[in-house]
């Protein structure tokens, strides 16, 4: 075995052996190494307030009037295009966030620790469906469920999973691949399983016997008409917010996958693709062996279904940290388990085993906590090799939710999408020399 | 060879998967073969990955 095919071999085992689990919930600030009060945090590489895409400026925008910084709108893009505000990539701060993936400083962020190689990783709350600040969206409507979700729903699943004594989120991930998820767009098993587990706690808490607290109240109506009027415990909303929204369990996971990778990271000599992550302006990967350094090129558009109303020329290109799914074998990768998932791109279910046995093509590994019932629970396609991606033309699948190009409107769709294949030629060049 | 031309023809494609659609509309046995040349024939990028082996 070469001297490569033995470092990744050995950066594999290490993110295959991770083992994450959710443990806290912490304001950004307090607990995230190096956060600042002008340091705002976003999903994909590197990139400047001129040249980001509509979600993520008004993603940006959201998060100075939430901080207070900004009145409005015109003060908030004045003070993001001034050089006062600092922007990091989430990966630099071991983080994670969907789509745009802004990060503030006084956000509530989910705390995940390796408990096989030690360290932590962070994401923050999931806001749901439709407008949402994850999507470039800041309305009142917005900024009132970020506050819930900031002195509502954080501290009650932070009592919550003190008293369960932490979340086994890996355990979660391998029986949602058993019922119908792909652990990036398709999130009812991770979700349920989530909220299955989080639930006794979340009635245990002392938020489970208030009916009233000083904060905005969410209207749940949509959820249940019981919700109306606002007589029901704070732990009753929250299991409530819960169950509207698929993708409760989405940031967690996201912040597991993210702790795999890092596990993976810095090996010597090895090819393996440590990041994968997108700003809506660039793509971009990081690489085992070469350290912090990005890879980049030019984020393409999406292929997929629109939501009614929406074509493909109101898509932003690609966005968002999830794709640290498709890093770890999940996602794009475990499609086969998610032949339902299909549909987004009007497919039929062999597409979804397709997709999976390419995968196979430009990986290391079987996935041995990953596996696919539908075939013979063969371990999901793990650990992508630049040279296998380069050598054979083949590029990660990825699957994902498709913004407008606007900043403001929020989701316009889902599909699935190819990264740009000159970013692992660079990478290759890289390692080469 | 006479032989081949009175018998069905099935028919295995590689490569351009044009070719292996044509074929199957016109009711003949087809099993494609996804194939290109490594690194698309690209000479620097096949000395590169030479190094990385």
């Amino acid at each position: 075995m070469s001297k490569i095919d033995q470092a990744n071999k050995e950066a594999v085992e290490r993110m295959m052996k991770s083992r994450p689990v959710w443990v806290d919930i912490g304001r950004a600030r307090d607990v995230i190494p190096g956060i600042k009060d002008n340091l705002f945090l976003h999903a994909g590489p590197p990139i400047t307030w001129e040249r980001m895409s509509g979600p993520l400026k008004g993603a940006i925008m959201g998060g100075l009037i939430y901080e207070g910084k900004a009145k409005n709108a015109e003060e908030a893009e004045k003070l993001a295009s001034s050089g006062e505000i600092e922007f990091a990539p989430c990966h630099h701060y071991n983080s994670v966030g969907p789509m745009a993936g802004v990060i503030t400083p006084s956000q509530m962020v989910f705390i995940i620790e390796d408990k096989e190689w030690g360290g932590y990783t962070y994401s923050n709350m999931n806001e749901g469906y439709g407008k949402v600040l994850r999507y470039g969206a800041f309305d009142d409507e917005v900024l009132k469920r970020l506050r819930w979700l900031d002195e509502v729903y954080a501290p009650v699943i932070k009592e919550a999973v003190h008293l369960a004594g932490g979340m086994d989120i890996k355990s979660i991930i391998a029986q949602a691949l058993h019922m119908g998820d792909d652990g990036h767009n398709r999130n009812r098993a991770t979700t349920s399983l989530f909220i299955r587990t989080i639930a006794p706690f979340v009635a245990e808490t002392e938020w489970g016997r208030k009916t009233e607290y000083d904060a905005p109240r969410l209207d749940l109506s949509n959820v249940n008409e019981y919700f109306k009027g606002g007589k029901a415990t704070a732990a009753a909303e929250v299991l409530a917010f819960m169950h509207s929204n698929d993708l409760t369990s989405l940031n967690a996971i996201m912040a597991a996958c993210k702790s795999m990778a890092l596990a993976a990271h810095g090996v010597e000599n090895s090819t393996l693709v440590t990041t994968m992550a997108r700003n809506g302006t660039d793509f971009g990967i990081r690489v085992s062996s070469t350290g912090d350094k990005w890879f980049t090129a030019p984020a393409n558009v999406p292929d997929g279904l629109y939501f009614s109303g929406f074509k493909a020329s109101d898509a932003n290109p690609d966005i968002g940290d999830s794709v640290i799914t498709e890093t770890v074998g999940i996602g794009g990768f475990a499609m086969a388990a998610a032949p339902a998932i299909v549909n987004f791109i009007g497919g039929k279910p062999a597409d979804a085993f397709d997709a999976t046995n390419e995968m196979y093509e430009i990986t290391v590994a079987e996935n041995n906590n990953f596996n696919i019932p539908a075939m013979d629970f063969r371990g999901t396609p793990t650990g992508i090799d630049i040279r296998k991606v380069v050598e054979k033309n083949i590029v990660p699948r990825i699957n994902t939710g498709i913004a407008h190009k606007e900043a403001g409107i929020g989701q316009v769709g889902a599909g699935i999408v190819k990264p740009p294949m000159e970013m692992f030629v660079e990478a290759l060049k890289e390692l080469a020399k | 060879m006479n032989n081949l031309f009175d018998s069905e023809l099935k028919v295995i494609n590689m490569g351009l998967e044009g070719f292996a659609e044509t074929l199957k509309e016109r009711g003949t046995k087809v099993i494609h073969v996804r194939w290109q040349p490594p690194a698309m024939g690209d000479e620097d990028i096949l000395s590169l990955l030479d190094k990385l082996k």
